[in-house]
């Protein structure tokens, strides 16, 4: 599938490539057709380039709506851009990338909890960007429905970028900074990307939308066993494929390891005393409650939870099967939202794994890492970035 | 300055009550209802009996804490001017939403053009953004609604992790509060809920002008000086502590603020013109 992803925006750039043949030649017939006085002047080209976007077959059809924002190679490039550029933070130093970097699929590695500007601590872990097309909602308690305005969040988040997009705006209108170390040009940016070089908010966020819904991760060892490739898993990840649909599937499930749920997975709450989802919907029955994340590349995103406090897989499987260090003892917070599959009448807490059962389903789990999604320079830092 | 309009204020009521008078017989005043003139609202927040002042002047509570304003913002929507026989005006809504700002004194005179010419007897409108409105695309909230630039985002006046406007923010401090830093924060919002029902703030305050009108005429534009009274915000159906609830956002417990607050406009008086 990846293959003809592939091939198909190789084909994309070869249709490119002869578009821009045919508008130049016919440029060329139009000068000549004009006084031959004249100096002939090729036009600035203001038409940016349709890329194309298409779903991976075994994937449910997105849920952004790409009528309302057709991708163009340069309006991607443009979110690339500043997606990684610090100068979306107050102090010019924090970027998209510095929390979301590529080589942990867009997960802040290493930090339960991350660092914005000032060194200021956010009281959430940071998710990953991947397979954004497909978020029903965004963030741990989905208080946002709609990828464009997703960016405004963390930009303006005291202790994330604390900036006011209003000031973005105005600082990409001023660009580029004489002396600065990265000359880059926005309104040259915003006006390959949407035809004029206005800088406003809704193109800020559209752009940043394009980059995102580029962020396809799709070509895990999974996913080749998926396309026919038998031996593309072992043995011991067959079981633990087996073995996860069998309990873990009920709420990672699908192709996209999520049924887009807020669930309490009967973590104890910890000083910060999270709420989750009810601090968006003030319904008891949210309490506690936190969006079901994807594993596509859960290898890669440690530390776990949403409040990053487990940092290996283990960890998390113990937390599930509530026999940490094989001890009988209840570690699992009951509450009155605490998930139903979670507890089942007569039984202990929690979902009933064997020591090799939690390896088979951790070596699965590292089946979905996306070796390709992770380097691929597409979608790396284009030199602005910083990361910390 | 004050001496001259109280004698033009004086000078026109008894006119207006000479009119009363003379009303039976002759209309002096013509109100052609087909033509429109312009009318203006006047937000003047004040604190009890002072005028309110950012930062450095100092307020008491009901409960007897003291306190400081370093901000008051709030939105006023859907306004409605009411005549005495039950019929109304209704603004546009497109040209019907205002960002009140204590800091800024323009932003304290509302415009309102092409009135019908009447005598309105009141007023109401949302201390807030309708639902309807709040819910809407981003394209149909620009201007004072666009929560990406201008007043709104410079002001903070948007919630963007839980999509909203914060209908009314006043900050400051009291050395009642209990919060680490002394500082008192009500961020009061809540539309009702995009995708299931939740916490509803909107409310619509209506003053009555108590026998006063405002006559609008082609040639006629009244100025509707209204009271907001800060002290109201933390007294009313429910008494507010700054010890107990220094800081109120999003929670339960803001709508006993919000239903506090639509009670704290009333009228002071009416320029005629």
């Amino acid at each position: 599938m990846q293959i003809k992803f592939n091939q198909h925006l190789l084909t994309m750039k070869k249709i490119t490539l002869l578009f821009t043949v045919i508008c130049l030649f016919q440029i060329l017939i139009s000068c000549k057709s004009e006084s031959e006085t004249e100096t002939p002047v090729i036009p600035e080209k203001t038409t940016p380039t349709p890329l194309s976007w298409k779903k991976p077959a075994y994937f449910p059809d997105p849920v952004y709506d790409l009528s309302k924002n057709p991708l163009t190679e340069e309006g991607v490039e443009l979110g690339r851009f500043l997606f990684y550029d610090g100068i979306l933070s107050r102090t010019n130093k924090i970027g998209c990338g510095t929390c979301h970097q590529q080589q942990s699929a867009f997960t802040h590695h290493g930090h339960d909890l991350s660092h914005g500007v000032d060194d200021l601590l956010g009281f959430r872990n940071s998710p990953a960007v991947q397979n954004m097309a497909w978020n029903t909602s965004f963030f741990w308690d989905g208080g946002v429905h709609d990828m464009d305005i997703v960016p405004p969040v963390p930009i303006q988040n005291e202790v994330e970028m604390g900036e006011k997009v209003g000031n973005v705006i105005e600082k990409l209108r001023k660009t580029p900074v004489a002396g600065d170390a990265k000359q880059v040009n926005y309104p040259k940016m915003f006006k390959a990307a949407f035809g004029t070089d206005e800088i406003n908010s809704e193109r800020m966020m559209k752009a940043l939308s394009q980059f995102m819904m580029t962020l396809v991760s799709v070509n895990s060892r999974y996913d080749y066993y998926k396309l026919g490739d038998a031996s593309a898993l072992t043995v011991q990840e067959k079981e633990g494929m087996a073995l996860f649909k069998q309990n873990c599937a009920t709420c990672h499930a699908g192709e996209l390891f999520t049924d887009n749920s807020f669930r309490n997975n009967g973590l104890i709450p910890n000083k910060i005393n999270d709420q989750g989802r009810y601090g968006i919907t003030l319904n008891e029955m949210d309490r506690l409650k936190f969006k079901v994340p994807s594993l596509r590349n859960v290898g890669l995103t440690a530390p776990y939870m949403h409040d990053g406090r487990f940092y290996t897989l283990q960890e998390v499987l113990d937390h599930y099967a509530n026999d940490k260090n094989s001890s009988s003892i209840d570690t699992m917070h009951n509450s009155p939202t605490l998930d139903p599959v979670l507890k089942i009448a007569g039984q202990k807490k929690g979902i009933k794994l064997s020591a090799s059962e939690k390896q088979s389903i951790i070596a699965f789990l590292k089946t979905l890492n996306d070796e390709q999604f992770i380097t691929d320079k597409r979608f790396s830092d284009p030199g602005v970035g910083t990361s910390l | 300055m004050k001496f001259n309009f109280s004698s033009i204020y004086l000078f026109l009521s008894l006119i207006a009550v000479s009119l009363i008078f003379t009303s039976c017989n002759d209309n002096d005043v013509v109100i052609d209802p087909t033509t429109t003139g312009r009318i203006r609202i006047e937000f003047d927040n004040i604190v009890g009996d002072r005028d309110l002042t950012l930062n450095t002047a100092n307020y008491k509570n009901a409960a007897g804490q003291n306190f400081t304003v370093s901000k008051l913002n709030y939105y006023i929507s859907n306004i409605k001017l009411l005549m005495a026989n039950g019929s109304s005006f209704t603004v546009p809504q497109d040209s019907s939403y205002f960002l009140i700002r204590e800091s800024i004194a323009a932003s304290q005179e509302v415009t309102i053009n092409n009135v019908p010419a009447g005598e309105y007897t009141g007023v109401q409108f949302i201390i807030g953004i309708d639902s309807l409105r709040s819910a809407s695309d981003v394209s149909k909230r620009k201007g004072i609604l666009d929560e990406l630039s201008g007043p709104t985002n410079a002001e903070g006046m948007y919630w963007n992790w839980n999509p909203g406007y914060i209908f009314l923010m006043l900050e400051g401090t009291s050395d009642s509060a209990s919060s680490p830093n002394g500082k008192i924060y009500y961020h009061i919002g809540g539309f009702g809920g995009r995708t299931e029902k939740t916490l509803n703030n909107i409310r619509t305050a209506k003053v009555d002008f108590g026998g006063k009108k405002a006559i609008v005429t082609s040639t006629l534009s009244p100025e509707v000086h209204l009271m907001a009274d800060v002290l109201k915000i933390f007294s009313g159906s429910t008494q507010v502590s700054f010890s107990k609830n220094p800081n109120v956002m999003f929670q339960d417990y803001s709508s006993f603020i919000a239903n506090n607050y639509v009670n704290m406009f009333t009228l002071d008086h009416i320029h005629a013109d």
